[in-house]
């Protein structure tokens, strides 16, 4: 059987009190395909983080899902400073979080590592001054 | 985890036990007082929450935002408590009635409450 589906959902850098809808919405269709509820949880939780990073550290972003028979495929992009050294920033407790990012709950530096926990591969591309794009696979097996 | 001499003891308790052991008020999700709790994580933290992976878990926190509610509903804790006497919000509520998550208020601070808890033996994450 061959099976593809895309959702992509547009998010506004700043707007704390959006974060996570765009995750959440996500996670309502993987629950909907009836996909083992361990892969849903790390899904949702590398996508929220993600989510949580355009909102936190950039201007305007999406997050862009894609399912097939085989893996969960999501790509973060977004326009923003971009990440000027990833290996640093992929280093537990690093953060550059504002003080209102902190007030909201985030700003450990535990992010970006906690995404590739989840993951089963992820792939950070970045040009500062542009934007970042994440890339989060995780397999069906 | 309670220790009379060397015993270690862990128990499990529902939310209605947790209620009453905390003083505290279920604000939303009836259906959840018989929910078996196994552990319990405390932290104003949610990027720290995020870490953790295990189930039947209460959160304990001070933080009273829609960040606190979204991040139980993407690590599927479904039971979270509120210390300090922080109020939740209407909004912070049905974002939990729709993700079906129970929501607690307690009077006392992080540390009673977690001593409280700790003593009555459920278990800590590590
Ligand atoms: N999309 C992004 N655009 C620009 N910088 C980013 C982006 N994502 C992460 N960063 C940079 O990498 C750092 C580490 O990110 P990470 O997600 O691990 O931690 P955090 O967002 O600061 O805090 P936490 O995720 O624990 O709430 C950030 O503080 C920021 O400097
Ligand atoms: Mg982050």
């Amino acid at each position: 059987m061959f099976f593809n589906m895309q959702l992509t959902y547009e998010i506004a850098g700043g707007d704390f009190g959006k974060a996570g809808y765009a995750s959440s919405e996500i996670k309502k269709v993987l629950k909907k395909l009836n996909l083992d509820l361990r892969i849903i949880k790390k899904i949702a939780v590398a996508l929220y983080e993600a989510e949580v990073n355009i909102v936190a550290h950039a201007y305007r972003g999406s997050l862009t899902v894609e399912i097939d028979t085989v893996k969960i495929s999501v790509k973060a992009q977004d326009e923003g400073p971009g990440i000027a050294d990833i290996d640093q920033a992929m280093t537990e407790g690093f953060s550059t979080a504002s003080a209102q990012v902190r007030e909201m709950g985030f700003g450990a530096g535990m992010g970006l590592p906690n995404i590739k926990k989840n993951a089963d591969e992820l792939n950070i591309s970045s040009e500062v001054g542009k934007g970042t794009e994440l890339e989060i696979i995780t397999y069906l097996k | 985890m309670s220790t009379f001499g060397q015993m270690l003891i862990s128990i499990e308790m529902t939310l209605n036990e947790i209620i009453k052991l905390t003083k505290g008020r279920l604000v939303c999700g009836d259906s959840k007082l018989n929910y078996m709790l196994k552990f319990a994580f405390a932290s104003d933290l949610m990027s720290d929450v995020l870490t953790i992976d295990t189930d039947n878990l209460l959160l304990i926190t001070g933080l009273t935002n829609l960040q606190t509610i979204r991040t139980a509903e993407m690590s599927d804790i479904q039971t979270v408590l509120f210390v300090r006497n922080k109020k939740v919000s209407q909004d912070m509520i049905d974002l939990a009635n729709e993700s079906d998550i129970a929501l607690i208020e307690c009077p006392s601070s992080m540390y009673k409450t977690c001593g409280e808890l700790y003593k009555a033996g459920l278990p800590y994450v590590f």
